[in-house]
C-alpha cells in the first residue's frame, strides 16, 4: 500500500526536468499509436490540433486507476475513496504549477475548453452584462469562443462585436482600443488560434481592458500543448483549455478563474458535490473549486491529464516550444516553394499550425489523397467559419504539429501534395 | 486498398474543372440550396419545371472536385427527364456510391464513373450533395439542404 501512503501524504507535485537533449525518435517510443500503418503506409499524424496521440504514461496512468483506484471521490470514509480523492486533488495540483495558478481553488475541472467558456458565459456573463452592453471577441475565433457568447448576448440584449485582424492574421491592437469602451463588459480571445497558428499578445490585451475594468476570458486550448502559459504573467481573468490537446484524455478541461471572480460567481450546475448543505428551503454552495464541479467528476479523466503535465514537464515545455518552431518554419518554407499553395496566416508569432490552399484544388480533395498517402491533416472550416470567411476562402487544409512530429514527417507532407498535382495535373 | 484513380476517374475531374450547366436560370420557378457544413460546400440549383418535366436545370457555387462535378453530371442527367425519372436516378445513384449497386451500373449510364466513391465512404455526402438539392427544389422545400 505504499502509493497510497505516498499519494495521501500528497506526493509533491511533478518537478521541472528541462531535458538536455530533445531526442524525437525516443521520444516517438512513448506514443504506441504512432507505430503503425494505415492505408498500408506509415502514419503521419499532423492533426494534433483537433486531438493529440497520449503517450504509454497516460494510457497507464487511467487504466492504473480503474485497475486498481476506482472510488467515488470526496465522500467515502474507505480506503479506496480517499485515495481516488487524494490523487483528483493531486492532479488539480500539477495542473496549478504547470498554468502557474496562485491557488488550488482557482482551477476548476470541466469537459474542455468548449465548457469551460459556456461556464463563465453562463454565470458571470449573466451577472455583469446586460442589455445594451458589450462584448468583445477577436475575429480568428473558434466557434466555441463565439457561439457562448453569442447565447449569452441574445438572452441579455447585448452585442457582439468583434475585433478585426489584418492580411497576415494578426489582431489589431489599436482597433481593439478603438473597440473597447464603457459598454464593454468581456474581452474573450484565443491565446494561439486554431485555424491560422497566430500567437495573440494576451499580456497587452490584458492590459488594456484591464485599464478599462474589463475582464479577460482567453481560449487557451490551442497554447497549453505548444508554449509555456502562466496565468499570473499574462494577469488574465479566466483561462480555459483542453486535456486532450495536450497528451491528456479527452472529456476533461481544466478552467482557471481568479479567485475573487470565481468565489462571487452563481453555481453553474446544481447537483453532488457542489452544495455543503441541503434543505428543501435552502441551499449552501461549497466551497471553490468544488462550487462549480457538480456531480461525480471524470476522476481517471483528471488523472490522466495529471500523467499527461508530468510527462510534458519532463520533455520540458520550452524544449516543445522550440521543436515545433523548427518544424513550422521547415515546413513552411518547403510548402512555400510548391507552386500554387497560399499559407493562410502569416503571423509573426506562430505557433504549430500550418493552414493552407491550393490553387484549383478544394482541401477536401487533398485531404483524401494525403490521406492515401497515410497522412493524416485536418480539412474544412476548423470550426471558425468566420476567419475563412475573412480570408475569403471555403476551407483549408491544416497540418499541425506535435512534439513527436520529425522533417520526416514534413518531407512526406510535402511529396503527398505532388501526389496531389499529379492527380489534379 | 482503394485507388485514388477509382475515385479521380478523368471524366470526374474533368467536370470539375469545366462544371456544364454552371449558371444562374433567368427561367428558373425552383430553387434550393444546398449545404455541406464540414466542408463549407455550397451549391444553389435552379431548376425550370413544366409540369412534372425538367426543361432546364443550372447551378452555381463551390466545393471539391467530387460534389462539383457530381452536380455538374446530374444537370446533364437529369435535364428534360420527368420529377419521377429524377427521383428514381437519384435512387440509383444513392445505391452506386453506397456500394449497393451489386455491380449494376446500367441504369445511372454516364454517373457510373462515381462507382469508386463506394470505396471512400467519408466521401458519398460529396457526391450526394447536388442531389439531395435537387430533390429539396423538385419538392419545393424552403429550407436549405444540409448533407449533416
Amino acid at each position: 500500500m505504499t502509493t497510497a501512503a505516498k499519494t495521501l501524504s500528497r506526493e509533491p507535485g511533478p518537478v521541472l526536468v528541462e531535458s538536455s537533449a530533445f531526442d524525437v525518435e525516443r521520444l516517438r517510443r512513448d506514443f504506441p499509436i504512432l507505430n503503425q500503418k494505415v492505408r498500408g503506409k506509415a502514419l503521419v499524424y499532423l492533426d494534433n490540433a483537433a486531438t493529440s496521440q497520449k503517450p504509454q504514461a497516460v494510457i497507464d496512468a487511467i487504466a492504473r486507476y480503474y485497475q486498481s483506484g476506482n472510488a467515488n471521490i470526496h465522500r467515502g470514509v474507505h480506503f479506496l475513496s480517499e485515495h481516488a480523492t487524494g490523487e483528483h486533488e493531486a492532479a488539480r495540483e500539477a495542473v496549478r504549477q504547470f498554468v502557474n495558478a496562485a491557488r488550488m481553488e482557482e482551477l476548476i475541472f470541466v469537459r474542455g475548453t468548449t465548457e469551460g467558456i459556456n461556464l463563465i458565459a453562463q454565470t458571470y456573463g449573466r451577472e455583469h452584462v446586460g442589455a445594451g452592453d458589450e462584448m468583445l471577441v477577436s475575429a480568428m475565433e473558434h466557434h466555441s469562443n463565439i457561439v457562448p457568447w453569442q447565447i449569452l448576448c441574445e438572452e441579455q440584449g447585448a452585442k457582439l462585436r468583434v475585433i478585426p485582424i489584418n492580411d497576415q492574421g494578426e489582431l489589431l491592437l489599436d482597433e481593439f482600443e478603438k473597440l473597447i469602451g464603457s459598454r464593454t463588459k468581456i474581452v474573450a480571445v484565443a491565446h494561439v488560434s486554431n485555424a491560422l497558428g497566430t500567437i495573440n499578445p494576451i499580456r497587452e490585451i490584458v492590459k488594456i481592458a484591464h485599464a478599462h475594468n474589463v475582464p479577460v476570458v482567453v481560449d487557451g486550448a490551442q497554447a497549453v500543448p505548444h508554449i509555456r502559459v502562466d496565468v499570473q504573467d499574462l494577469d488574465c481573468d479566466f483561462y480555459a483549455f483542453s486535456g486532450h490537446k495536450m497528451y491528456g484524455p479527452m472529456g476533461i478541461g481544466v478552467l482557471y478563474g481568479k479567485y475573487k471572480l470565481l468565489e462571487a460567481m452563481p453555481p453553474y450546475q446544481g447537483g453532488g458535490d457542489m452544495i455543503r448543505s441541503v434543505t428543501f428551503e435552502k441551499t449552501q454552495y461549497n466551497t471553490l473549486p468544488y462550487k462549480f464541479e457538480a456531480g461525480t467528476p471524470d476522476v481517471a479523466g483528471a488523472i490522466g491529464l495529471g500523467a499527461a503535465i508530468k510527462y510534458l514537464n519532463s520533455v520540458g515545455i520550452d524544449n516543445v516550444a522550440a521543436h515545433e518552431h523548427e518544424l513550422l518554419e521547415y515546413a513552411t518554407h518547403a510548402l512555400s516553394k510548391l507552386p500554387g499553395i497560399r499559407i493562410i496566416g502569416n503571423a509573426k508569432n506562430k505557433a504549430a499550425v500550418l493552414s493552407f490552399v491550393m490553387e484549383g484544388v478544394h482541401p477536401h480533395d487533398i485531404g483524401t489523397i494525403l490521406d492515401q498517402e497515410g497522412i493524416a491533416v485536418r480539412t474544412g472550416h476548423h470550426c471558425a467559419q468566420p476567419i475563412m470567411q475573412r480570408f475569403g476562402i471555403p476551407a483549408t487544409v491544416r497540418a499541425s504539429f506535435a512534439l513527436y512530429n520529425t522533417k520526416a514527417e514534413v518531407d512526406a507532407l510535402i511529396a503527398g501534395m505532388n501526389k496531389v498535382r499529379e492527380v489534379f495535373a | 486498398m482503394a485507388d485514388l484513380r477509382d475515385l479521380y476517374q478523368e471524366v470526374i475531374l474533368e467536370h470539375s474543372k469545366a462544371p456544364r450547366n454552371y449558371r444562374e436560370l433567368p427561367s428558373a420557378n425552383h430553387k434550393a440550396e444546398g449545404f455541406n457544413p464540414l466542408c463549407g460546400d455550397h451549391f444553389t440549383l435552379y431548376l425550370d419545371l413544366d409540369g412534372d418535366t425538367i426543361r432546364d436545370i443550372g447551378f452555381q457555387g463551390s466545393g471539391c472536385a467530387i460534389s462539383k462535378a457530381s452536380a455538374s453530371m446530374m444537370t446533364q442527367s437529369v435535364k428534360g427527364k420527368s420529377k419521377q425519372e429524377a427521383e428514381k436516378l437519384f435512387s440509383d445513384f444513392h445505391k452506386l456510391v453506397t456500394g449497393q449497386a451489386n455491380g449494376n451500373h446500367a441504369d445511372v449510364g454516364k454517373l457510373a464513373a462515381f462507382s469508386g466513391v463506394s470505396e471512400f465512404p467519408v466521401r458519398v455526402k460529396c457526391a450526394t450533395l447536388a442531389w439531395h438539392t435537387l430533390h429539396a427544389a423538385l419538392e419545393g422545400k424552403q429550407d436549405a439542404v444540409s448533407t449533416e
